[in-house]
């Protein structure tokens, strides 16, 4: 790890900037550090957009710019917050629009999606010498079973494939690592990992478990044996997992039709059901994997596929956290690691696609703490560039620490002897816009 | 010459011995049938035999001699007379000349005694089959009679003999950290020869996998890890590995193997053993001599007095490490231009170092340290040793000795210095001491909830299978393989598919698995960094998770064991997954539940196979060493 020497003038810069910085014996003396502001939410949904969803075609549209930028989308409609728009092929979201805000703004100039992806979960710029860990994994540290959390669903979930190894636990121990559960949720049976196994139906795994109790010769010769007690009851615990009320949080039999349908049935909408029942058993962190967003052909008949399902997943998700009380403790935070190309390939070979975009590209923040209704930032005429407010990963990042309850600037507590902060300060030297004080 | 029926003379005599339940004799064993215990006191067997009650009588006796290894410095050799009796007959019995061991007569008799006065105190339980064995307990050497005296001293009653059903097993897991193929326990079980057990043992320790495994406890012991916080880098740790490696094949003498750890100075790269130097988590002279007193002496520095732990401190002040220009190479040599310790040098033992001019202070701790008669050096190995085989030090925990924690049977642990001095050193002559012990192939069924029986390995301790070993074993079962990868240097180094988890040689090469059950991260050398709890986590993963379930049901291997063969009896693919995962054949009872369970499927029986392969890996037997 880096030690930096800084002036005393500098030292005093950065106090009043209030970016807590790695102070050192001999530097100005800084105004007390807050304590960790109180905590709003208690568990995030993520909506990682894998791919990079276009910012024009959602969240940010430019009907003015013209059929090249804006393609077939060319009348974006109203949400219920007057001024602020959104693509057509999202009428049940906008009419949500009081839940959530956007950010126009969010940058950071990267165009590759591994490096993209790292930046925006992490907030840190890749190529320093320490891999990161993702904000899923900072919370499974402090939020998990370090402070409390029990139980055998770990408590940072990615729905359903893992996102990658520069998206996850970083320098954090293996504990920290998103459990992906695989399997489908629109799938009659959700097989989730360790919960079902796939081509055991529940009737096979009791009679299995009973032939396993029924060979238990070395059991029955040492019944005083504390050893094997405490292995019973391991096993008892994973049962509870397995066929058990504990497992039943996977189970979407267990909704009615009605609130499957209203979520819609494909593994994105069934996801943000699975995201809704894991936040009432009382997960921390979920992560539903969304892939499919990498338009680089077929961008506009991409979009009009799974628009209406991301739409129609999202508002249900709003609503019915909203109808449980769950929102304002909940945070749904909603992207992807850039946007895309505002002006449309129309050449060959992409035939109407978009490529890649880090300039400028589009959030969405809800609940927690988040105030809805709201647009930070903006892009410009096209949506090429920040026209206003630039907000960087690691701003949303702290802002989210924030709400949670997790001091953004306080030491991140590990077991390698890093001295390394929650987000990243001015001195490791990167782009910083605030955070999101103007939602919170 | 001694009357050699003043054994059962003596028995014949106690007050002690009421009549017992009747419990089987066999022929390796010294127990006497419904033993009457109001005899008068016969001069001759002969004479005994009209007071023994009608079923006891002596038919014939043989000459058994166990197998023990004798050194030049014990001259015993134990021998076990064998009796076997049925009803009413009488025969004289007379030994035949020059059978007796003059000079072992009073040893063996002696050992008669003792084993027939256990005999006649046991409670009485039948032998748990197949755990156990109906032989009486035996002494087979000096670390037997030690305990056996131990254990009437303390009144303590042992476990039976274990049955060689859990030897075999046992034996394979504690010496090469591999489970028997189940040609190799069919084998062994139906050997005749009565010396197969400590053939056994020979032929284990003569094995490769007898070096792949111990170089991965002492690769535990000696923190061979490439990052932080150890960061040796993944060139000096292969290296580091591979002479760890190639001592442990070759035998190497453990004071030399020390004296290397100790006193080299070179390249991290040429001279690996150096790296003794740089597997600490600073290079500090306190941290390094930490580091000596825990690996060496069994002892934690950190807690002495701060004059003591200076005092060896001063031994290691004069260290120099510098870099070249290959990357990542460290030199590690003796500075003289850093200031000599002079009379800050102190033993542990508080006797001033002499140091001379000019000397490197690490020649004349090794001198110390390797010296006949210093206390920590011989006591240190074989305690750890017996800790290892057994699951608990005579000095317990095996790196915490120290004047308030005693020996539990000092006599024991000096018998054992002793004899590893005897033997220049040579760590395999007391494995095989502890492996042919009666105390090791104790069954791990207590006959007694004497709180002190454990402490006093009066029974054998049952422990998890650590991580490496369980997931070797469940690879073995079915042919599956393990990948293990590194992330440094990049790019990405892969190992080679079939590589076996005990035979990585980084910490810092890891799995998921491996980490989730508490295989050491090789941050401290402490024992108790290897953490074999069993948890929940664990405990869903074997049960459930795809990563297991798929190695069992795409499991080739599983399936040709389960095949039927021409000639083959229906009980033979049941006999052979039992083989492959226990290590012995199934009981009636099991086999009684297993063909149940079969016949509930329907169809293709591939299944029912599957849940039966399951259902053994995830019992108790397979998960602990028992």
């Amino acid at each position: 790890m880096a030690t930096v020497w800084i002036s005393r003038r500098e030292a005093l810069y950065r106090g009043l900037f209030g970016a807590g910085s790695l102070l050192l014996a001999g530097a100005a003396p800084r105004p007390a550090r807050a304590a960790a502001p109180p905590p709003k939410a208690k568990s995030v949904i993520q909506i990682w957009m894998w791919g990079g969803p276009a910012h024009v075609d959602t969240l940010d549209p430019k009907p003015a710019a013209g059929y090249d930028y804006c393609g077939p989308f060319a009348k974006p409609i109203p949400t219920s917050v007057s001024g602020m728009e959104i693509n057509e092929l999202l009428p049940l979201l906008a009419r949500q629009a009081d839940k959530y805000s956007i950010i126009r703004s969010m940058t950071h100039g990267v165009y590759a999606h591994e490096t993209a992806s790292y930046m925006v979960q992490t907030g840190r710029r890749p190529g320093e010498r320490l891999l990161y860990p993702c904000a899923g994994a900072v919370v499974s540290l402090l939020r998990g079973y370090n402070a409390g959390y029990s139980g055998l669903i770990p408590p940072y979930i990615v729905l359903t494939q893992p996102q990658g190894r520069f998206s996850e636990n970083g320098f954090l121990e293996e504990r920290y690592r998103p459990f992906a559960t695989g399997g489908d949720p629109a799938q009659t049976r959700f097989a989730v990992e360790g919960v079902v196994a796939p081509g055991v139906s529940d009737q096979r795994q009791k009679d299995r478990r009973e032939l396993l109790h029924n060979l238990n010769t070395l059991e029955k010769a040492l019944t005083h044996d504390p050893g094997l007690q405490a292995l019973d009851e391991t096993e008892r615990q994973a049962y509870e997992l397995i066929l058990g009320d504990a497992g039943k949080v996977f189970d979407l039999s267990q909704e009615t039709d009605e609130m499957r349908d209203r979520y819609g049935r494909n593994t994105f909408g069934q996801s943000c059901l699975v995201a809704r029942r894991l936040v009432e058993r009382g997960v921390p962190y979920i992560t539903i994997n969304y892939e499919g967003w990498d338009t680089h052909r077929q961008n506009f008949q991409v979009m009009r596929q799974k628009l209406p399902q991301m739409d129609r997943g999202m508002a249900t998700l709003f609503q019915d956290l909203s109808e449980r009380g769950l929102l304002s403790s909940t945070i749904v935070w909603w992207g992807g690691e850039f946007g895309r190309t505002p002006k449309v390939m129309w050449e060959a070979p992409w035939n109407g696609g978009r490529n890649h975009w880090g300039d400028v590209f589009c959030a969405l923040v809800a609940g927690g703490g988040f105030k809805g209704g709201h647009v930070v930032g903006a892009s410009d005429a096209k949506g090429e560039a920040v026209r206003d407010r630039p907000v960087y990963p690691c701003d949303l990042i702290g802002s989210i620490y924030e709400l949670l309850g997790i001091d953004p600037d306080a030491k991140m507590p590990n077991s390698q002897g890093l001295d390394v902060r929650m987000t990243p300060t001015l001195a490791d030297g990167i782009k910083m816009g605030g955070r999101l004080k103007e939602i919170m | 010459m001694r009357n050699p029926f003043a054994p059962f003379i003596a028995i014949a005599k106690s007050a002690s011995c009421p009549p017992r339940q009747p419990y089987p004799i066999e022929t390796e064993s010294l127990t006497l049938r419904n033993y009457p215990g109001d005899a008068s006191c016969p001069k001759t067997l002969q004479d005994a035999s009209p007071n023994f009650a009608p079923q006891t009588q002596l038919i014939e006796t043989t000459w058994l001699k166990t197998s023990q290894l004798t050194t030049p410095h014990t001259r015993t050799r134990c021998v076990t007379r064998s009796v076997r009796v049925a009803p009413r007959q009488h025969r004289a019995f007379r030994p035949a000349p020059g059978l007796i061991q003059e000079d072992s007569a009073v040893n063996a008799i002696s050992i008669l005694v003792l084993t027939a006065a256990l005999a006649s105190t046991a409670t009485g339980q039948p032998p748990v089959a197949p755990f156990e064995t109906r032989a009486a307990l035996a002494s087979h050497g000096r670390i037997d009679d030690l305990a056996f005296d131990q254990w009437k001293r303390l009144g303590i009653q042992p476990a039976n003999p274990c049955s060689d059903e859990v030897f075999v097993r046992r034996v394979y897991l504690d010496v090469i950290g591999t489970l028997p193929t189940p040609d190799e326990a069919s084998q062994f079980l139906s050997d005749q020869d009565p010396d197969k057990r400590a053939a056994l043992i020979g032929r284990l320790l003569a094995r490769s996998e007898f070096a792949d495994y111990w170089a991965m406890k002492w690769s535990d012991l000696l923190r061979v890890k490439s990052e932080f916080p150890i960061n040796l880098w993944p060139n000096a740790v292969q290296a580091y590995y591979r002479w760890i490696h190639t001592s442990i094949k070759s035998n190497l003498p453990y004071d030399q193997f020390v004296r290397q750890l100790l006193v080299s100075s070179g390249s991290n790269f040429r001279v690996p053993e150096v790296n003794f130097y740089r597997a600490v988590q600073s290079k500090e002279p306190q941290t390094i001599a930490q580091a000596v007193a825990l690996t060496f002496m069994g002892a934690r520095a950190g807690n002495w007095p701060k004059a003591r732990l200076d005092g060896i401190a001063a031994f290691f002040s004069q260290i120099g490490y510098k870099s070249t220009a290959e990357w990542k190479e460290e030199i590690v040599y003796f500075d003289p231009q850093k200031g000599a310790p002079g009379p800050a040098a102190v033993f542990p033992d508080g006797a001033p170092a002499r140091i001379a001019p000019g000397q490197d202070p690490r020649e004349v701790f090794a001198t110390w340290l390797l010296a006949p008669g210093n206390p920590w050096f011989a006591r240190n190995i074989v305690n750890r040793i017996w800790y290892w085989l057994l699951g608990r030090g005579i000095i317990h925990e095996p790196d915490d000795i120290r004047p308030d924690n005693p020996a539990v049977n000092l006599d024991l642990l000096t018998y054992l210095e002793r004899e590893l001095v005897a033997s220049h050193y040579d760590l395999k002559h007391i494995y095989h001491l502890i492996l042919t012990s009666q105390v090791y192939q104790l069954s791990s069924i207590p006959r007694t909830g004497d709180p002190q029986a454990a402490a006093n390995f009066a029974y054998y301790p049952l422990r998890r299978l650590d991580a490496e070993t369980l997931i070797d074993a469940v690879c073995q079962i079915t042919g599956a393989t393990e990948e293990y990868s590194s992330p440094i240097p990049e790019p990405f180094t892969f190992l080679p598919e079939g590589q076996r988890a005990a035979a990585l040689p980084d910490g810092s090469i890891s799995s998921a698995f491996l980490e989730m059950f508490g295989r050491p991260p090789r941050d401290t050398g402490l024992e108790s960094e290897r953490n074999n709890n069993p948890t929940a986590e664990q405990r869903l993963h074997l049960l459930n998770s795809s990563h297991i379930q798929l190695k069992i049901q795409q499991s080739t291997k599983l399936r040709m064991l389960v095949q039927a063969r021409p000639g083959g009896k229906p009980r033979d693919p049941v006999d052979r997954i039992y083989l492959a995962a226990l290590s012995r054949y199934p009981t009636d009872e099991e086999l009684k539940t297993v063909a149940a369970y079969f016949l509930s499927v329907q169809g293709n029986k591939w299944p029912a196979a599957v849940d039966l392969a399951w259902a053994l890996i995830n019992s108790a037997e397979f998960l602990y060493r028992h």
